[in-house]
């Protein structure tokens, strides 16, 4: 149930983001979700693609510092609440979130969680019937 | 094995008497052929006569760079230009290159210590030497080239740069011996990584590493990425080019080759030699040398003496391995601070490729230097705090290693220029005037 996300190390410059994703799209992997985290200094953009282990060799080749990471996808009705729902379970688990990041289209909305124990995650979100999205589903939205 | 028994095991008292016999001689050639060592030493009242043994050399005068500059291009050449065979020329990086020639005699002892000191590094009559030093005016080529010939081993003349077809020769020729700069030999490495080349496709044993400042931990990594034994060597073109001195197989410390090219350690600041064992900055006499002898020759390096027995049989003197020149130095808010000591705090944390950038500079009448650090792909962590954590855990290293407070910049991979020479590894923005 895991999900593999990308991770990529990149300076605040100008022009390293262009430089990235034209690098993966030249390579015809496609992004279903992507966020960035940023300091003063340097951000780690996370990105979920069609082919994570291509493009983890692609960004190699491209001499960026790159890894993958799991991270689960969860999904709950796009409607009011329904966030809090799924945290609650977490956290009355004692599993607390590194980071996460959310999109929703239509009737569904999609949530990619990072967190220290991702099986453990798991195993919770799953015992408490949250619904949870296998990889190719993801790739595939 | 020892190359030249006689004079690399000779009795320290036996080397004294030679060494003294030598300066003797050579104080009267540059009297009376040379014009400035001839005013320096009528400026100081001494004859050449005076020179009795070697106990006479901390009296006699000192030369430095900015003489050979002053004397640009053949100033202080002792013999008539008829008798000059080869010139060699340093980079010039910081003012007019340094222009170095030899006579057919200097040549001959040239090949005799590269022959020396390859010999102590493990070259045997069988090795194929891959000389990726740059061939030219560039001392390291042509010197490490000719000490080879005189082994009899088998030398690949393929002088630095177009690294792909390096390698692929460095596989189908069977190089064993790997003869470059550290930073050259760490960048052949990468380039292996990176094309996938099977380590075991290459027959290379020993790598012999010089021309420029590296550290232990440097050598570490270039042992462990090539699986070969690094060996350093040491020389400067002033004095003779690569063959000055170098370690043999227990690797501590450098076996000087102190028949031709005498030793002495002082203090930069007193000028005072120091007693031995003390760390200084190093300087040289070459007592043998026809077309350009210096005396007491300022190197700018420093480094100490190790007077004690080597088990490798060798009674010549040894020289710390040299990390850091005194005009490398930089003056950080009154701290002295050498380049090589911050890539020895990097390498130890082990989580970071030893490639890093200093920069100076000067904010508000402060200098701050910061360093630059690329981000190693093996140990980089999609979270910020960690990342944020080896930041600080860098800074407050260099903290408290060495007193002074910086600013550490982490730098995506491959953002430093890889050289086929030199490295350039310090920028000072600082406008002093």
């Amino acid at each position: 149930m895991t999900v593999k996300q990308l991770s990529v190390f990149l300076e605040n410059k100008a022009g390293r983001l262009t430089e990235l994703t034209r690098i993966l799209g030249k390579a015809g992997i496609n992004m279903t979700a992507l966020s960035i985290a940023d300091t003063s200094e340097f951000g780690i953009i996370r990105i979920v693609v069609s082919d994570p282990e291509k493009a983890l060799q692609i960004l190699k080749e491209n001499n960026f510092s790159v890894n993958l990471t799991d991270v689960v996808c969860l999904t709950t009705a796009n409607q009011a609440g329904a966030l809090a729902e799924g945290l609650e379970v977490l956290s009355a688990e004692g599993i607390s979130v590194e980071y996460m990041y959310a999109f929703s289209i239509g009737q569904q909305a999609f949530i990619i969680l990072k967190t220290e124990d991702i099986y453990r995650t798991i195993e919770v979100l799953e015992k408490n019937n949250m619904h949870l999205l296998k990889a190719t589903e993801l790739y595939n939205i | 094995m020892i190359w030249n028994e006689k004079f690399e095991t000779m009795p320290r008292e036996e080397m004294r008497e030679w060494q003294g016999q030598k300066l003797k001689e050579m104080v009267e050639r540059i009297y009376y052929n040379v014009p400035l060592y001839r005013r320096k030493l009528q400026e100081m009242n001494i004859l050449p006569e005076d020179i009795e043994g070697i106990d006479d050399l901390s009296r006699l005068p000192f030369t430095t760079k900015e003489d050979l500059r002053d004397n640009y291009p053949y100033g202080l050449f002792a013999v008539p230009m008829s008798e000059i065979i080869r010139i060699h020329a340093s980079s010039g990086t910081t003012g007019k290159p340094t222009v170095v020639g030899y006579t057919r005699r200097d040549i001959a002892v040239w090949s005799e210590v590269v022959a020396r000191i390859l010999t102590s590094a493990g070259v045997e009559r069988d090795d194929y030497i891959h000389v990726a030093y740059g061939y030219g005016l560039f001392t390291g080529g042509l010197g490490i080239h000719y000490g080879s010939e005189k082994v009899g081993a088998t030398v690949i003349p393929i002088s630095a740069g177009n690294t792909k077809k390096q390698l692929q020769l460095m596989e189908d020729l069977g190089s064993t011996i790997l003869a470059c700069t550290p930073s050259y030999a760490l960048y052949l490495a990468e380039t292996i990584e990176e094309l996938n080349i099977k380590r075991d496709n290459l027959k290379l044993k020993i790598g012999i590493f010089g021309a420029e400042p590296w550290t232990n931990n440097m050598r570490k990594k270039v042992e462990e990425l090539l699986n070969i034994k690094a060996i350093d060597i040491y020389g400067l073109s002033e004095i003779i080019g690569p063959g000055v001195a170098s370690e043999c197989e227990y690797q501590y410390g450098l076996h000087i080759n102190e028949d031709h090219f005498i030793p002495e350690i002082i203090d930069p600041e007193t000028l005072e030699v120091l007693p031995a064992g003390e760390r200084g900055e190093l300087v040289f006499t070459t007592v043998t040398k026809e077309g350009l002898p210096l005396l007491r020759y300022r190197t700018g390096d420093l480094s100490r003496l190790i007077y004690d027995k080597c088990r490798c049989g060798r009674s010549l003197v040894r020289m710390e391995k040299c990390l850091g020149r005194s005009d490398d130095m930089l003056i950080i808010r009154g701290v002295n601070v050498f380049p090589s000591q911050i890539e020895s705090i990097l390498l130890e944390m082990g989580e970071t490729e030893p490639h890093y950038r200093l920069i100076v500079d000067r904010e508000n009448n402060l200098d701050v230097l910061e360093v630059q650090v690329e981000v190693d792909d093996q140990f980089f962590s999609d979270e910020i705090k960690k990342l944020e954590q080896l930041s600080r855990k860098i800074r407050s290293n260099i903290q408290s290693t060495l007193g002074i407070s910086v600013k550490v910049t982490l730098v995506e991979p491959r953002t430093f220029e890889r050289s086929e020479g030199k490295t350039e590894r310090v920028i000072d923005n600082r406008k002093l005037n």
